[in-house]
């Protein structure tokens, strides 16, 4: 690393030298991936529905260079100033969910995206880094401070992010957000007691949305009885796995992407799985757990709870979305509409995305003034 | 992990300001807040840890080992299950009646095709036989599955493909194809959609050709189709409804031509419903007229009731009870009993009938099959009608063929068996093996047979046959002519006529039964639809055209001119 020298004192270099690199380096890799998985799987899927070959391409390559423009501004901000923008996130997000109930383009049978010019956004995904943040700043006042009604906070915020996912309906996402909520409300030391509870209200919420979604009833079921002969998607994915074996049929030489509709999105992993073959799945699997694990270490020497709370839920909601992308492209679980952080196309999901790991490298650069002080 | 939230850090009471304490106190519970937050975040990411491990466990085992047990390989085995292909029916020289093609059908899972718009507009543009609208509508339904097009055509199939619409699906399967049409439509049936035989051969022996077996007819094509051309030419000429024929070989008691008018297309068996499917031959039971006095001198002859040179008082109609027994082509004195056929006196046939008397007379048509359905291998055979109670009027009127209905079959089985020496056996739809004639019943005498064939060849030389009178082939027969019944009366507008003719006479080989329902006569024949003048001509020109197909040389001019002279003598 001789670029910049550890006596440069300029914001680059400081930034360089305290930032955690190996982070980095592991994400740059998984957009790199997406970017070589997006050639191999979108121009199929954009020619089927008459676009220019390149159109899904184009704008991803365009999304993931503001993504990194947005991970490195973000991660430049302090750890203040992530909340003050953790605010903001939280505060616009939920503005424009509400706004998307009345304004919201439909698609597929849910109301998820404003239009904006040439580009749809999907305000939801920008309100999970905020609210993360939020909910782990209410719980670390709360801890610090029994008068001060962070959990209180912290559960509304949650209840009125979910309810209006629960509006849309977005269900995949409301059960990302709560596996974060509780997973932050368990490191922040809920007894356990209530982590059982709320446990159980997880899974009647889970049974309740079966009965309450018409969709979500029929994925569940066709996964709990495949014989029922569909679940296409999925068992094409399977497929294509299967054809793809150890090393893979070769770059562009997939079929699975020609019939899969969502092949460069949510089923991106079968495309990676059939053309490069299983050691290429396995090194994608690998950076993602090696994120969301080197992020766990990275606080567990931080003497900040709020740092803790925070970086491990921005984390757990990476690291979530994976699983549930991968787990359901295999078929462990019931098909969710999730898409696979920084890899899968989608402008809103790579943005923040940035914004979430933007966030958390702020929050855990090597702070020298403060780590032991106190 | 500790119930941390409980814990209390006991602060120290003296020599401390409250604000060092307070502080104190702080750093006590934020100290003990990260323990907690430590210990969960390393239980947190041992969970996240498996979670991944378990995902690449996954992928380890879908993509390098064989899925037996995944869900694709259950989805694909039932349509490569379903190839057992039904057998071929052919014809006795092995021309093919009946074949199975493979096939595709075309269904979709609506809840996998992305954009059902555009897939109704490509669907409906390369299958135009289908409406974009129900297309769509079929598309829209909430079910798991719906059959959008049977039986597509291998390019059709290939078109489809090509369009790449996910959701879309095929079924392998056979279609049915027979590929001589209507040719034997009642004898071949057809099958379902399904594949299963629903009627004719097709339902007699669906397990055999299920399995696989091909089945070969003792039906031969050449004069099935001859049979059924000369029949339909002769239905139109004289306007009837229908009509039937069939050839038999009286040795084997093969069936080499069966048919029955109108017919349908068995390849598109939905198109006509009702009447034309109907199989006169077997199905349907009529009275069949003078045809049946040919068993009632068999059996006066065979019982020795009466000789060829007894004779019977046909001067004046019969009176019993409230009937009236004529005679259509009257002498008016006494007929021997060659010339009761001849001439086909009602009131001959019935007076013979009573001297043989309605025990014997049960007994002779119940042993030449008339009086139980014909033993054929079809599904559709009808039973004969016959008197609830066999009083003296009935033994007279069934002597000439009224008041008992019989199916043609059974009339053809029956006249095959006064020719062939004597022998009634059972009929046939399937090629006779082997050499041996099959097992018979012997019903008359050698001598008895002998003299019915020099009788039916009679009435063709100088009877009401002699249109039959092919010549060369030395034709025998009887026509017939009845009355049909309507509510009850008989209709003497409404006709069946028919004839029924063995050849050639001095050996004879095939039974020719011809049938013409409610035929309407022309100039040509004087206005008369009767048995004579409708049936007899097609027949002798059947017998032609048999002698050609099958290679049976006339026996021309002098030789039968003889034959014929020797006869007149006798008789």
């Amino acid at each position: 690393m001789s670029i910049m020298a550890r006596t440069d004192t300029s914001l680059v270099s400081q930034w360089w030298w305290t930032v955690d690199r190996w982070m980095l380096a592991s994400l740059a890799a998984i957009a790199a991936i997406g970017a070589v998985l997006i050639l191999a799987a979108s121009p199929a899927v954009a020619e089927r529905i008459g676009y220019d070959s390149f159109y899904f391409v184009h704008r991803q390559f365009i999304f993931l260079a503001l993504a990194f423009v947005l991970v490195f501004g973000v991660s430049l901000l302090s750890t203040r100033d992530i909340r003050r923008l953790a605010i903001v996130c939280y505060g616009a997000a939920i503005a424009l969910m509400a706004l998307t109930l009345y304004i919201g383009v439909e698609s597929n049978g849910a109301a998820r995206w404003i239009r904006l010019g040439v580009f749809s956004l999907q305000p939801s995904e920008f309100a999970k880094p905020g609210f993360v943040v939020l909910a782990a700043w209410m719980f670390t006042e709360r801890r610090l401070d029994e008068r001060f009604p962070g959990y209180a906070v912290a559960t509304v915020l949650f209840a009125l992010l979910t309810s209006l996912l629960l509006l849309q309906p977005d269900v995949g996402m409301a059960i990302v957000v709560s596996a974060v909520w509780g997973v932050q409300f368990f490191l922040a030391g809920l007894p356990l007691v209530l982590v059982m509870a709320i446990a159980l209200v997880f899974l009647g919420g889970a049974v309740g949305a079966y009965f309450a979604f018409d969709h979500v009833q029929t994925r569940i079921d066709r996964f709990l009885d495949p014989s029922g002969g569909e679940g296409y998607q999925v068992t094409r994915a399977l497929e294509a796995f299967h054809e793809g074996g150890l090393v893979g049929r070769g770059p562009g030489e997939g079929q699975v992407k020609l019939v899969l509709p969502d092949a460069h999105a949510d089923f991106i992993l079968a495309v990676a799985g059939e053309e490069f073959g299983l050691i290429a799945s396995l090194i994608i699997v690998a950076l993602f757990a090696f994120v969301v694990l080197r992020g766990f270490v990275r606080v567990l020497k931080n003497d900040d709870l709020f740092i803790l709370l925070a970086v491990a839920g921005l984390m757990a909601q990476f690291g979530f979305q994976a699983i549930i992308n991968m787990a359901s492209t295999i078929n462990l679980i019931p098909p969710k509409g999730m898409t696979l952080p920084l890899i899968s196309y989608g402008g809103s999901s790579a943005l923040a995305t940035a914004i979430s790991m933007g966030m958390a490298l702020a929050l855990t650069r090597d702070r020298p003034g403060q780590v032991g002080t106190r | 992990m500790s119930g941390d939230g409980q814990l209390k850090l006991q602060a120290p009471k003296s020599r401390q300001s409250p604000r060092q304490s307070r502080r104190i106190r702080l750093q006590g519970i934020r100290k003990q807040a990260l323990e907690t937050g430590r210990n969960r975040l390393l239980v947190t990411g041992v969970v996240f840890t498996l979670a991944f491990l378990v995902i690449a466990g996954r992928l380890v085992s879908i993509m390098t080992f064989e899925q037996s047990g995944e869900p694709h390989a259950v989805r694909s085995a039932p349509s490569r299950m379903n190839v057992a292909v039904r057998a071929d029916i052919v014809d006795r020289n092995g021309v093919s009646l009946a074949t199975s093609l493979p096939i595709a059908s075309l269904y979709a899972n609506p809840s996998e095709v992305s954009n059902k718009e555009e897939a109704a507009d490509k669907l409906s543009r390369i299958l135009p036989e289908l409406k974009r609208s129900e297309v769509l509508a079929k598309l829209k339904s909430r079910g798991g599955f719906t059959w959008l097009r049977r039986n597509l055509s291998p390019k059709k199939q290939y078109e489809v493909n090509r369009l790449g619409i996910p959701g879309l699906a095929f079924k392998r399967g056979e279609r049915r194809v027979y590929p001589q049409g209507e040719a034997a439509a009642h004898v071949l049936g057809f099958t379902d959609v399904d594949g299963q035989g629903i009627s004719g051969l097709e339902k007699q022996f669906d397990e055999m050709l299920s399995s696989g077996e091909t089945l070969r007819l003792s039906i031969d094509l050449r004069i099935q189709d001859m049979l059924r051309q000369e029949l339909t030419e002769t239905m139109d000429e004289f306007n009837a409804i229908g009509a039937a024929g069939v050839v038999l070989d009286v040795d084997t008691g093969e069936a080499l031509a069966m048919v029955s008018l109108p017919d349908f297309d068995p390849n598109v068996p939905e198109k006509s419903r009702g009447g034309k499917r109907f199989n006169r031959v077997t199905k349907g039971v009529y009275e069949m007229g003078s045809t049946f006095k040919l068993f009632t001198v068999a059996m006066a002859l065979d019982s020795g009731v009466a000789t060829l040179n007894d004779g019977y008082d046909a001067s004046k109609p019969l009176h019993i009870a409230r009937f009236t027994i004529s005679d259509f082509h009257s002498k008016n004195r006494w007929l021997s009993v060659p010339e009761i056929l001849v001439y086909s006196s009602n009131v001959g046939a019935a007076l013979m009938a009573l001297d043989v008397g309605a025990t014997v007379q049960q007994d002779y048509l119940g042993r030449l099959g008339l009086l139980s359905p014909a033993l054929i291998e079809l599904p559709e055979v009808g039973s004969p009608l016959t008197p609830s109670v066999w009083r003296k009027i009935n033994t007279m009127t069934i002597s000439y063929g009224h008041g008992i209905a019989v199916s043609p079959l059974q009339m053809a089985g029956a006249t095959a068996a006064l020719v062939n020496g004597g022998i009634r056996r059972p009929l046939s739809l399937l090629k006779h093996q082997g050499l041996e004639a099959p097992e018979g019943e012997r019903v008359l005498s050698v001598a008895t047979s002998e003299q019915m064939r020099g009788l039916m060849r009679l009435v063709v030389t100088d009877g009401t046959g002699k249109n039959a009178d092919a010549e060369g082939y030395r034709v025998g027969g009887k026509t017939g002519t009845a009355d049909k019944q309507a509510g009850g009366k008989y209709d003497d507008k409404a006709l069946i006529s028919s004839f029924i003719a063995a050849f050639p006479m001095n050996d004879p080989r095939y039974v020719v039964l011809a049938m013409l329902d409610e035929p309407k006569g022309t100039k040509e024949t004087f206005n008369y639809a009767t048995g004579g003048w409708v049936a007899a001509p097609m027949v002798g020109r059947v017998i032609t055209r048999m002698g050609s197909l099958l290679g049976l040389m006339p026996q021309l001019a002098a030789v039968s001119a003889e034959a014929k002279d020797r006869r007149l003598e006798t008789y």
